[in-house]
């Protein structure tokens, strides 16, 4: 198997000792075929056991190990060191607070998250002799891209918008309440579009579109985001111009 | 063990030049200044061919020379740019589903470039271009 | 937190940018040769003229400059903002001004042809 030295210039970040966060550079031997994430779990055994990063399952599924790698959102188990020449330069995910080193902190994502109502909301919960809720193939297909998101954030890191007003509730969650609203079985736009169409939602969205670009999951966030304006827009239409529509 | 989060800052004035994304970005954007100013040129001959021949053989001969060639380049390569950007994004604003599948995006936005294309060449027949 | 009214502003953007999308390049391509000094006989004021005085002709023009207007008054508000000018407020009200001046100029003029 063929080695090849490695260095990486880590973020770190001590918040017992730091005001402030500064770069330390590492040689670490890594095989050929290795990711990001690998080179990471040999310093920390072999060089540096105080080195700080979130990681779970190394097959770009859990969602936790994304940070910047070269000033590019990526998961560090999804970034072959092979397609990297040259000093690899590792920092946290941008537009986060750093914890600690590599890892950030992620409550302002979760409560937004949980604003949106991710989940399918119905008026009346059906018994269970009635039946399963059934869902046509093509009825599936109008969400099964948006219900790919894995909360990894790197779409966070990498909307300009996020960083410049962070209040904006962002691509991958504004992304589940589309996913949710395009669900034949949900009952819940009404209530999610109070958060969705306001200021701080999807109003705030310019169409960067860094956030598609970057989805490890293929998710197209910034599509589900135009869709929603165009909802949005029409809502305000119907609310407010024709008769009888005021909620 | 204390929680004591760093928060770093984006530069609000230089954010754009930290990846290539953002540059592409703000290039789109900045269409927007050209597209302006050449509205503004258009209010300014709707004026001029309301007040008469005289006037609008005027506006035809303020029109041309060098600056205004510069002009017309730069809100050229803005019109064009915006229209791609514009035209590639529709396949994400308003997809199709038939039946199961979703229409290929590509053929979205290729139908938009068509649609561009046949009233383009119809603008410049029936302007007498060619 | 209250539902936005920011579709009145984008609905017209999202319309004058495809306008904008389909219309300004060959618009600006029959400027660029009148600049050139081949002014293309749609641009002399015999044709131009017997065009805008079209109810269609009016229609056409008035659509076609007050919708890019728009867009690129909204446009140019978010460019601001990314470049870091703040007083939106203050920005988006003059632009929009601008615009809505500008498209009623144009009926004006439209309506004396």
């Amino acid at each position: 198997m063929k080695e090849r030295l490695v260095q990486l210039e880590v973020l770190r970040y001590n918040p017992d000792t730091d005001t402030e966060a500064h770069f330390q550079r590492y040689e670490v031997m890594c095989q050929e075929e290795w990711v990001v994430l690998d080179a990471l779990n040999k310093i920390k055994a072999d060089i540096d056991p105080t080195l700080n990063y979130r990681w779970s399952c190394h097959m770009a599924v859990c969602g936790s190990c994304g940070m910047m790698i070269n000033g590019e959102p990526k998961l560090s188990c999804h970034a072959f060191l092979r397609s990297y020449e040259g000093v690899i330069r590792v920092e946290p995910l941008a537009h986060f607070p750093v914890e600690r080193d590599l890892v950030t902190a992620p409550d302002d994502f979760m409560e937004k998250l949980k604003r949106v109502k991710p989940y399918v909301i119905t008026k009346q919960k059906k018994p269970i002799e009635e039946g399963e809720y059934k869902q046509t193939p093509a009825q599936l297909m109008k969400f099964r891209q948006y219900s790919m998101c894995i909360n990894c954030m790197l779409c966070y890191a990498a909307c300009p918008e996020y960083g410049l007003t962070p209040h904006f509730v962002g691509p991958a969650a504004l992304t589940l309440a589309h996913r949710y609203n395009l669900d034949s079985r949900d009952e819940g736009r009404k209530e999610r579009m109070e958060v969705v169409a306001t200021k701080e939602g999807v109003w705030e969205c310019t169409f960067v579109g860094a956030c598609s670009e970057v989805c490890p999951a293929h998710v197209d966030p910034a599509s589900a985001l135009q869709q929603l304006k165009i909802v949005g827009s029409i809502d305000w239409i119907v609310e407010h111009l024709l008769p009888g529509g005021k909620p | 063990m204390s929680r004591r989060p760093l928060v770093r800052e984006v530069p609000p004035t230089t954010w754009f030049f930290r990846h290539p994304r953002y540059m592409r970005y703000m290039a789109r954007e900045v269409t927007s200044l050209f597209i302006g100013a050449y509205c503004l040129l258009l209010v300014v001959a709707m004026q001029r061919l309301s007040a008469g021949p005289v006037a609008w053989q005027g506006f035809l001969d303020a029109l041309r020379g060098p600056g205004a060639i510069i002009f017309h380049l730069l809100a050229m390569a803005a019109a064009f740019y915006h229209a791609g950007t514009w035209f590639n994004a529709t396949q994400k604003a308003m997809p199709l589903q038939i039946g199961e599948e979703f229409v290929n995006g590509s053929y979205i936005s290729g139908a938009h470039y068509l649609v561009w294309a046949v009233l383009s060449v119809a603008v410049l027949f029936f302007a007498g271009v060619f | 937190m209250a539902k936005s009214n920011k579709p009145v502003v984008w609905f017209p953007f999202a319309a004058g940018g495809t306008v904008i999308a389909f219309c300004m390049p060959v618009i600006v391509v029959l400027g660029f040769l009148a600049a050139l000094g081949h002014v293309p006989p749609g641009l002399s004021y015999e044709n131009l003229h017997a065009f805008a005085a079209h109810g269609l002709g009016k229609l056409v023009l008035l659509g076609v400059i007050a919708l890019s207007l728009w867009s690129s008054a909204h446009r140019v508000r978010c460019t601001c903002y990314d470049f870091g000018l703040r007083a939106d407020t203050l920005i988006a009200t003059v632009l929009y001004i601008a615009a809505i001046v500008g498209s009623m100029a144009t009926a004006l003029f439209l309506f004396r042809i």
